[in-house]
């Protein structure tokens, strides 16, 4: 099932070294930006437009860095984009292959039922807090788990050791009220 | 050819995250309240395992120093990581694992990443703001790494060669995945909970 640390350590590590070796550090957090600007440009067909040497946005955020973020948008099928789409289905088939996961977990995990009851409607609000939370602080600092903690100190970058500081500072007491419970 | 390595390279990543755990809201929570460290061991070994294989790589000419990517330091850099925290404990998701878990079949983080669609946008229309407060510019030299990575086009914050100090610093990482102890509070038991 669950891979010894040292097995899943070094491997992970492999994977961070992969990507680095061959393409770029791995990241995800920018694509939840990509995929808010291909649906906005659907409904605003204005929100990304071309220019002379690239695209721009009607969005200041969009448009930063000469429409980098736009331009990715506008041509979804880039490297970044396919990779997070490719991790998904990557999860898909570890898990299958363990057998999946049972009805009740994926309905509410374990932790939540022995903290909070049978709630699930209490959990799904709290994801979906949390993952605007998470998002909203994860663009804000430029990066997220993997971008900044992993990738950054992976790197030896400053701003990788201020995300990780910042992230566990916060992660570990709000743990510890949540889930008073094993 | 880059769509081929990003379905390789992002299905292996997702494979990887799967088997460690860090897919499982009872590991991440069990992580961040102290009773279950196997997945801090896993991070801090990959972290260090990572750097030495990228640091040595790049000491024998084998890995490309310009395929580094280093991201700015700045005020917001702090913030945003304590907003990420609050969220990532609350939920027991990070972006990453949760669409990796999403695609298991947890129901709360397919709403997790439908939560950070809507956070994501947030940040897009309030980012004039931020950028007006300051607290996205530059401290230390922004796009710093700790020492000088030669061929880099990074500046490093101390005079010390960069790749071997990255070297060291995974061996740092390795030895403290190594030292730290499964679980620092808790009942004894060490029991995972079911998947």
């Amino acid at each position: 099932m669950t891979w010894d640390w040292r097995l899943g350590g070094v491997l992970l590590g492999a994977v961070f070294f992969a990507a680095v070796l061959l393409v770029k550090p791995i990241g995800v957090s920018t694509q939840f930006v990509i995929l808010d600007a291909i649906v906005a440009d659907v409904v605003t067909p204005d929100f990304i437009t071309r220019t002379a040497d690239g695209y721009t946005s009607t969005n200041a955020y969009m448009a930063k860095s000469n429409g980098k973020y736009a331009g990715n948008a506008a041509n979804p099928l880039n490297y970044s984009f396919i990779f997070v789409l490719a991790m998904a289905a990557g999860a898909l088939v570890s898990t299958l292959l363990k057998g999946g996961i049972g009805q009740q977990e994926r309905r509410l995990p374990a932790v939540w039922r022995a903290n909070f009851g049978d709630t699930p409607w209490k959990h799904y609000a709290v994801a979906f807090a949390g993952g605007f939370v998470v998002l909203y602080g994860a663009r804000l600092a430029g990066g997220c788990t993997s971008g900044h903690m992993m990738s950054g100190m992976m790197q030896t970058s400053l701003s990788g050791y201020i995300f990780a500081l910042g992230a566990f500072l916060a992660a570990v007491p709000t743990a510890l009220f949540m889930y008073r419970e094993d | 050819m880059t769509l081929v390595l990003a379905i390789a390279i992002g299905a292996a990543f997702g494979f990887v995250l799967d088997r460690i755990g860090a897919t499982n809201p009872n590991v991440i929570i069990g992580m961040l309240t102290l009773r279950r460290l196997n997945l801090m061991k896993t991070i801090l070994l990959a972290i260090g395992t990572g750097s030495i294989l990228m640091f040595g790589g790049q000491l024998l000419g084998l890995v490309d120093v310009g395929h580094m990517s280093v991201k700015a330091a700045y005020a917001g850099v702090f913030i945003g990581g304590l907003l990420l925290g609050v969220g990532w404990a609350a939920a027991g998701y990070c972006p990453g694992t949760a669409i990796g878990a999403a695609a298991t079949g947890r129901r709360g983080a397919l709403i997790y990443v439908v939560g950070g669609l809507f956070g994501a946008a947030a940040y897009m229309a309030t980012y004039p703001m931020w950028k007006a407060s300051g607290l996205l510019d530059d401290i230390a030299g922004g796009k710093v790494t700790l020492g000088a990575v030669p061929g880099s086009a990074y500046e490093g914050i101390w005079t010390v060669q960069g790749d071997l100090l990255g070297i060291a610093l995974g061996a740092v990482f390795v030895a403290v995945a190594f030292a730290l102890p499964q679980r620092l509070t808790g009942d004894a038991t060490g029991r995972l909970p079911a998947e």
